[in-house]
């Protein structure tokens, strides 16, 4: 019998409470007429049966509650569109966090294993993440026990010429360890093979899917074609599957990694990205105590070289920068704020509503509706409101989130994330059943604990003072978390505006850049490379609305690497931060052209040649690093193997970006070179300042660098604002959305002091009214209510100011300098809580104040 | 609300008027009554029976009565159900529909009788 009492369970109370005791009777019947050899065919039965019937039994009671809501929402339209907001805000932001935070930081990368996969870098004071050097690689390879496999790559942009408009395409250089340690297939052809990566070996390429199906309309007969990429013959060997990325999204083809005697020579030449595949069973700790081992050995073995250097090693999932990984989890903070502040705002509606259906539902029990009836009643409604606000918070997400996607870095090898997958729905989900549940029920409990015959009584006060405590409560989180927000976004923004009021060392305004990229071997002669140089400058400093025009290696801040060791001689040599230098070649008129200040001396010269020593233009930094109070003009060093002279000094310039400091600047003149020698630093990028009255030059300027070499592609045309801006943007997105979701946030605590108090209010009203009747004037009444509004903001604000010093240190990494307890921004956000606590009030205040005492009583 | 609105009845829903069409009976008496009118063939589980009656008081074909049968008749732990004039009402209409049905079975040669 009790086998069955339990079952019984399974249907919902009010049934149960109703029928059990009949059922039983039966049940107990039942088991008397069955021989005990066909007990267990009854016990099936009746399972069988009970989980059917009560099944059908929660469905109708669904149906019923359904039926119920709506007509009950129907006649509250109002509650219910401001509680399917109210959800929609909190789904909506937590949603798009969490799909970018999911792609970015959680989602395993698209390679089979990828657990395994890490990547490597030297570190040496100064610097945790430097590149290898093809002869530390070598040896890191051959040493090492911790390893299946390792490859190397690099980024060499080329041009594709011969097949229309010429192009400058993204490539990876791969040594043929890479694709098959990443373990993807491609879709028609071969990977390298170790054939591919000797000196010497013919040109082999990869082509993207992307590439293929855009350049040669996924031409099925690719394979074994021959491309001339910067003049150079490759063979199609494979198309990689769509959805393939590697090393990031930018790479469209890859070619094979050829390491020649010639690389091994310099330790010090850092430019190999570094992927390895650990061996099954072996930890990253254990590799990273493998290649302590194996660095400690070349230290010993190059003491000059490699001193002071170690490897760090991390999963190459994890290969995020640190700022990316913390702007995404304040997001993420920030949303949950935003969601527990909607959470409360919806417990906060909910509590109200069941308050002033208390009657109703004290009818309902009066008429035999049992408690649980009405909890499950109610939480239907809760849930089909947080139902509807969540699939409307969805669609919000999935409209923001081509905004939010610029927050996330673009150097993971994946696919920019679909929103609507499984995952990311099952999160919305979740959230939405929580919100429902939680925020709820409880509400429900709250009011059906007590709901018995007490509110029938004619002009009972709806809402006891218990309740109002839970109100206030709530509304006291939501001041909290908004305190919180509004800090955080605070201190964000203010170190967003420190960073971009920095000097960057020249003025971007009016300067248009782009690269014309010239391939070697064909321009690997000084003279031939001048001869362009000079024919693109002298006509482009022709065009009307060009004032100055010169070219340089790598603009700042586009390009961050191409730093030496410096050597003067009296210093010891390392490659510590402490003792390098970012190496530029320029044309004359570079430092003009970008206005960056010269302070001694001369800019480099066209007389510079070859047979003539060699010149330096260096920056302050640089003068006051080595010969502190001296004059720094004459004076020789040593970098990129060759000897110097320093015939000038210029300001510094934030070559690194906003966000972090700069090395100090070398700039070399650009014939000061041999032939073939550094040819990663062939100036490419074209400067070209205007005096802002000419709106198209880009098309005039193709028009130039075609007429000097047809095939010379022009790309990555942007103005230097732009690049300026870049170097912060994702922090300013990041505020953006930091500052919409305090918005958001500030306008729901706002709503909540507001219904806190105007519910306050009217189930205050004969009190009010006797109150008056008895003297009081419209003046205290108003005192008594702002009074209120003022305690309640009071306290959210203390524990909210406490709450938003803990995040402001958390998020310190971020504040560029700026004190996490910036007396400013605190002032500014209590400030607007008080303002935002006003707000709440006036109305409720004015209504009090307009009580008609007679009126008010007349209730009574 | 029309009769007809709830045709077709449920086979329970149907069998279960039928039991309390003429004296008002308590539910284990009404799981017998079917058993015994379909020979064997129905026998109601305690679920469906009680689902049905809850639905069936709910939508008003039946009503639990407050007055009880002779004493010596009595279980007086027992609950008894009546039916309304609306469940006969609703009970006749389902009995048209399936006498309408069989007469065009029987036009269509489906079943046995006059075409």
């Amino acid at each position: 019998m009790l086998f069955y009492r339990l079952l019984l369970h399974l249907y919902p109370t009010s049934f149960r409470q109703e029928y059990a005791t009949e059922m039983c009777g039966i049940y107990a019947r039942r088991r008397r007429e069955t021989s005990s050899l066909a007990l267990p065919f009854l016990w099936m039965a009746a399972i069988f049966e009970t989980l059917w019937n009560a099944a059908a039994v929660h469905a109708d009671v669904l149906r019923q509650d359904l039926r119920y809501t709506a007509r009950s929402l129907r006649r509250s339209p109002g509650f219910a569109l401001t509680a399917v907001l109210v959800v929609a805000i909190g789904v909506g932001a937590n949603t798009a966090a969490f799909s970018l935070a999911d792609r970015t930081l959680l989602r395993p990368l698209p390679f089979p294993q990828s657990e395994r996969l890490v990547k490597l870098w030297e570190a040496v004071p100064g610097y945790t993440r430097m590149e290898l050097s093809p002869a530390n690689y070598r040896d890191w390879k051959n040493m090492n026990h911790s390893f299946e496999a390792m490859g190397a790559c690099t980024w060499s942009d080329v041009n594709l010429v011969g097949q229309g408009e010429p192009e400058r395409l993204s490539t990876a250089m791969v040594t043929s360890e890479i694709l098959p340690m990443l373990g993807i297939q491609p879709v028609m052809g071969r990977v390298f093979s170790g054939a591919d990566d000797v000196h010497g070996a013919s040109g082999t390429l990869l082509l993207s899917y992307g590439l293929w199906q855009r350049r040669f309309a996924g031409d099925p007969a690719i394979l074994g074609r021959k491309l001339l990429l910067d003049n150079e013959t490759f063979i199609v060997i494979g198309v990689m599957p769509r959805g393939f990325y590697f090393p990031n999204r930018d790479a469209q083809l890859w070619t094979p990694l050829r390491l020649g005697p010639d690389n091994y020579q310099d330790r010090d030449d850092n430019w190999l990205q570094t992927i390895g595949k650990l061996r099954p069973g072996i930890s990253l700790a254990k590799a990273s105590a493998d290649m302590a081992v194996v660095t400690a050995q070349l230290e010993r073995q190059y003491p000059k070289e490699d001193e002071r250097t170690y490897a760090n090693v991390y999963l190459l999932r994890d290969d995020v920068s640190a700022q990316s990984r913390m702007l995404l989890l304040a997001l993420a903070g920030a949303a949950l704020c935003v969601l527990l502040i909607a959470c409360t705002n919806l417990a906060n509606l909910l509590l109200v509503r069941a308050l002033q259906r208390e009657k109703e539902l004290a009818v309902r029990t009066a008429i035999g509706a049992g408690r649980e009836r009405l909890v499950r009643q109610l939480t239907t409604e809760s849930l089909l409101l947080a139902l509807a606000g969540g699939a409307l918070g969805i669609v919000a997400a999935g409209v923001s989130l081509p905004l939010l996607a610029r927050l996330a870095p673009n150097s993971l090898p994946m696919e920019q994330a679909s929103l609507f997958d499984w995952r990311v729905l099952l999160f919305a989900g979740l959230l939405t059943a929580l919100t429902g549940i939680v925020f709820g029920v409880a509400p429900a409990w709250r009011v059906c604990r007590n709901s018995d015959l007490t509110a029938l009584r004619e002009g009972a006060r709806a809402g006891g003072g218990k309740k109002e405590r839970l109100r206030s409560a709530l509304v006291i989180a939501e001041v909290a978390c908004s305190v919180v927000l509004l800090v955080s976004t605070g201190l964000l923004l203010r170190a967003l505006w420190k960073l971009q009021g920095q000097d960057p060392g020249f003025r971007a305004a009016n300067v248009l850049t782009m690269r014309t990229a010239l391939p070697t071997p064909k321009y690997d002669s000084t003279a031939l490379r001048s001869e362009f140089y000079n024919r693109v400058l002298g006509q482009v400093r022709q065009l009307p609305g060009v004032t100055q025009a010169a070219y340089i290696s790598f603009l700042p801040m586009s390009m961050t690497g191409g730093i030496w060791p410096v050597d003067v001689g009296s210093h010891v040599v390392g490659r510590t931060a402490a003792h390098t230098a970012s190496l530029r070649f320029v044309t004359p008129g570079f430092f003009a052209t970008m206005r960056i200040p010269l302070r001694m001396g001369r800019d480099v010269a066209e007389s510079d040649t070859k047979d003539r020593p060699s010149v330096a233009v260096v920056s302050e930094s640089l003068a006051r690093r080595y010969w502190p109070n001296q004059d720094p003009l004459g004076r020789h060093f040593k970098m990129a193997f060759a000897d110097h002279t320093i015939v000038g000094v210029v300001g510094d310039i934030r070559v690194r970006g906003m966000e972090i400091g700069s090395e100090p600047q070398v700039y070399l003149a650009y014939k000061q070179v041999d032939d073939g020698s550094l040819t990663g630093y062939i100036p490419k990028d074209l400067v070209i300042r205007t005096d802002g009255s000419s709106a198209a030059l880009a098309p005039e300027i193709h028009r130039i660098v075609r007429a000097a070499d047809a095939q010379q592609p022009v790309s990555n045309v942007q103005s230097m604002d732009e690049i300026v801006a870049s170097t912060t943007a994702s922090r300013a997105v990041e505020v953006r959305v930091l500052a919409a979701f305090a918005g958001i946030a500030f306008l729901l605590a706002a709503l909540g002091i507001h219904g806190v108090l105007s519910f306050a209010v009217s189930s205050r009203t004969r009190e009010i009214g006797v109150r008056m009747a008895l003297g009081a004037g419209r003046g205290s009444i108003v005192r008594m209510v702002l009074w209120r509004g003022a305690w309640l903001a009071a306290a959210g604000i203390v524990p909210g100011v406490v709450l938003a010093l803990y995040a402001g240190r958390t998020m310190q990494a971020l504040l560029a300098g700026l004190k996490p307890y910036d007396t400013a921004t605190f002032l500014a956000a209590t400030g607007l809580c008080l303002a935002m606590t006003i707000l709440g009030c006036v109305l409720p205040a004015w209504r009090a104040a307009r009580t008609d005492p007679m009126h008010a009583m007349r209730l009574e | 609300m029309q009769a007809e609105s709830f045709l077709p009845l449920p086979s329970a829903t149907f069998h279960i008027l039928m039991a309390i069409a003429s004296e008002d009976r308590h539910g284990y008496a009404i799981i017998q009554d079917i058993e015994q009118r379909t020979g064997g063939a129905l026998r109601l589980s305690a679920g469906t029976l009680y689902r049905s009656i809850q639905r069936m008081l709910e939508q008003g074909l039946l009503v639990e009565t407050s007055e009880r049968p002779a004493p010596e008749l009595d279980d007086e732990r027992r609950r008894y159900y009546r039916i309304t004039p609306f469940g006969a009402a609703v009970a006749r209409a389902e009995a048209k529909r399936l006498t309408d049905l069989l007469s065009m079975a029987c036009a269509s040669g489906f079943a046995p009788g006059r075409a």
